[in-house]
This record gives C-alpha cells, structure tokens and sequence, in this order.
C-alpha cells in the first residue's frame, strides 16, 4: 500500500508527513511519501492534497504542474482511488473558489468557497483554533470520532456544499461552517488533522484503513 | 463553538529552553523538544517558541528544534524571534512551524508582513506588537526586548500590519511582563478592538484569573504564558478548568 501526499510546493508537508508516516506504521497501512512525481500519484494506492494560502494561487500551483494535475485526476476520478483534500486541498474540491476572483477548482463536490462572514461581527476571521464537530453525515473516517470531538482550524474562507448529503460535519461559528466533505472515494477536511493531536490522528488512521 | 486558546512559550537560546522547565519526569528539561511535548501531552492548545538569541549563527540550531518537535507534537508550533525577511519566514515553515512572528522588523519595515502574507498566506504570519503605556489610554511599540522606544502608536500600528496581511496579533504587554500583576488590559481591549484578527494576549501572568480577565476584558482570542506553567504552578489542564468555570469556551480533554 502506497499514500501519496502530493507536494505542489502550496505549504508545509513536514508535519502532515510525521503525522501520517506514524499513523501509517502503527495501523499496518503501508508506506507514506511526500511527492512532486505524477508517476508516483499515478501508481499510489491513496492520495492525499494538502495546501496552504490563497485557493487561486493553490490551483494555479497545482494547474501548473500539469503531469501531477492529470495524474490526480485520473487517479481520483477515472479509478476513484481514496482521496483526502485538507484545508485549501479540500477548497480545491469545490466547483469553483471566490477568494480574491473567481477561480476554477477540481469540482469534484459542487459547491463555492467564500469568505467567513459570521452572523456576530465581534467574531474574528480567519476562523483559528480549536473548534468542536458536529457530525451530519456517518462516515468509515468518523470511526471513534464523535460529535464534540475538537479539531484544529485555519481558515478565512469556507466551502458552502450544495448538495448536504455531501456536507459529513461542521462546526459553529455564528453560523454553519463546514468542517468535512465527502462523495464516492473522495473526503475533504477543511481543519488540520496533523495538527488536532488524538482526534486528528485518529482521523488520518481511519483514512489510511478506508477501503471504499 | 471555537474555543479559547491557552499557548504555553519557551523562550530558547541557542537550542535550549532558558527559563527551566519544571516539569516532573522530564529527561532533559533544558530541551525544547521534551517540553513542547510535555506541553502537547498536558492539552496545550497551541505551543509557541521564541529563539531570544536568534543570530545568523545559530539559526541552524533553531531549524533543528522545530524541525524535532514537528516530528513528534501534532498541535500548532508557531516561531518567532529574529524573524527579518520573507526568506526566514520560509525556513521556519519548512523546518515546520505552522506560524512565524515578525517583531522588530516588521516595526523597522511593515512590508515585510505583506511580502511574507502574499506568499505564504496570512494564516501564518504573526505580528508580535511590544507595547507600552506612555500616557492613560496611549501606547507605544517598544523594540530589542521592550529597551528601545520607538513613538510608533501601538493601535496604529496593529491596523496597519493587519492591512498588510498579519493574520494574528501576539500583543505583549512590555510594562506588566515578569510582574506576574496581569495582562495589560486596556491596551489588549483596544487592540483587540481595533483589528478583526485574533489577538493573543500576553505578559504578566501571575494568576489563573489574569487569563480569564486577559479574555473577558481584554477581548484577548488566546492567552500566552510562559512561567506559570513552566514552573508547574498550575497545570495547563487547571488554567482550562478555571477559565471554563469563568464561563469561557475551553477545550477540555
């Protein structure tokens, strides 16, 4: 078994690497490496995207490695290997992201991300810290993981899903914000689950054991 | 709901912890890496180191400190001094820091934040603001360790970094730090008034109700401490338990 963590050079991959190498080690889920090579996405049993900053500069990142871009996509959409979007990774799931100018994603969960406008205008954005889920949806990934659990944010732009079947938890923020997408093979989670201690890494564990 | 975010810092020097940690059971409580993992085991929030000594020298010993602790704590490291231009920012990302905090230099040259926030996003850029009072209701940016007088208007100034990008305010008081006579809370208040960033309050904590005050008063998002719990005084999970009791959205595990 091979997970990939694809490095489109959008942010740091150390933790995000630790965090999955050791998850990976202690549940028996194979080898875990940090990759800029289509032809290891292509032939990689999982995919991961991270991605930090600005959704336009992640998918011009992204779009600008053309062989990774198409590997990706024919990984995820033509043989629906498991994916993990995290943080812009899962924006970049969305149909299309409005941070800055109106910008294409994968569209692999309809939907836009927008900036976080919350109902209370005494609370700050971006949206940063611990905050606790609300499951809406069950999923394998939730395995252990309930609602009320905690996990790490960073973000000042949301993705409002269209359809809420695909909306699996949120959290709240004076107002709705959507914490983990998912359709088929394919999850997103906006938070950092190589930075929410136990919960995160209980998440990343349940990932790499996903067999959809 | 987001909760409050207690932050333990370790102020390091050429790769060792300089206030000893007093921990019970640490190997080596002079290693940054022990305690910041003490500190991830006991619940913190978030763990922040700042390298007092930075000079181009012992850069490499810092990269080595943050690098070791990415490796092993899964909770938000930010880094902070001696930070100078968008070229450090990255090294420290790299190394694996989740943040980075300009201080002098982002006084000596405010584009610097915007050049780092544009290329690295404003989710890890911090602006560490020194501040103060020169005057009742007026306060000033203080620089090299709270020494150096600048007249530079603190709330000003908060404004302006978080115009170029700053996507977090580490607000230490320079007049209550060491006093253990708590935050400075009109100048927390009104920076935290003054920009729609979080604010981390910092400086003079003696007390678990100086936390609590630093959030209900001073409108703080997060409370910064270095002693209190260095030297084991309270428990991380204590200072959570009392700020929960004050009614204050706490993570408890």
């Amino acid at each position: 078994m091979l997970t990939a963590i694809i490095d489109y050079e959008s942010g740091n991959l150390h933790s995000a690497e630790k965090a999955f190498q050791r998850m990976a080690q202690e549940t028996n889920a194979g080898e875990v490496i940090v990759t800029g090579d289509a032809d290891v996405v292509a032939r990689a049993d999982r995919i991961v995207l991270p991605g930090d900053g600005a959704f336009p500069a992640c998918a011009a990142a992204l779009r600008g490695h053309s062989g990774l871009f198409d590997a990706l996509r024919e990984a995820v959409e033509d043989k629906g290997r498991p994916f993990l979007g995290i943080c812009v990774g899962m924006q970049l799931m969305a149909t299309r992201g409005r941070e800055y100018e109106d910008t294409k994603g994968l569209d692999w969960v309809g939907g836009e991300v927008v900036k976080i406008t919350p109902k209370d205008p005494s609370l700050k954005v971006p949206h940063m810290g611990w905050n606790d889920l609300v499951i809406d949806n069950p999923h394998p990934v939730f395995d252990g993981i309930q609602t009320g659990d905690h996990t790490y944010f960073v973000h000042s732009y949301q993705f409002h899903v269209a359809d809420s079947a695909q909306r699996l938890a949120h959290v709240d923020y004076a107002g709705d914000i959507t914490a983990v997408i998912g359709r088929d093979t394919m999850v997103g989670m906006q938070f950092h689950p190589e930075k929410s201690q136990d919960t995160g890494l209980r998440l990343i564990a349940n990932f790499l054991n996903w067999a959809p | 709901m987001l909760k409050t975010r207690i932050i333990p810092c370790l102020d390091v020097a050429d790769g060792r912890v300089v206030k000893g940690v007093n921990f019970v059971g640490l190997r080596d409580a002079g290693d940054p890496v022990e305690s910041a993992k003490a500190y991830d085991a006991a619940g913190a929030d978030e763990i922040c180191f700042l390298d007092i000594h930075a000079t181009h020298e012992n850069r490499g010993t810092m990269f080595d400190v943050v690098q070791r602790t990415a490796e092993q704590c899964f909770v938000p490291l930010t880094v902070g001094g001696g930070v100078r231009t968008k070229e450090d920012v990255r090294d420290l990302l790299l190394a694996g820091a989740d943040k980075v905090s300009f201080n002098s230099a982002a006084v000596a040259r405010p584009a610097v934040v915007a050049e780092a926030a544009d290329q690295f996003g404003s989710q890890c850029i911090v602006v560490a603001i020194d501040a103060k009072t020169v005057a009742p209701g007026k306060w000033e940016i203080f620089t090299h360790g709270g020494r150096k007088e600048t007249g530079i208007d603190a709330v000003a100034f908060a404004k302006t970094v978080v115009a170029k990008g700053a996507g977090e305010i580490l607000l230490t008081s320079m007049d209550r730090d060491g006093t253990k006579s708590g935050f400075n809370l009109p100048l927390t208040k009104a920076i935290s008034d003054a920009v729609n960033v979080p604010v981390i309050a910092s400086g003079g904590v003696g007390t678990l109700d100086h936390l609590v005050e630093g959030v209900t008063k001073g409108g703080a998002s997060a409370v910064l401490a270095a002693s209190i719990f260095h030297f084991g005084e309270f428990t991380v999970q204590e200072a959570k338990e009392h700020m929960a009791a004050a009614g204050i959205p706490m993570r408890l595990s």
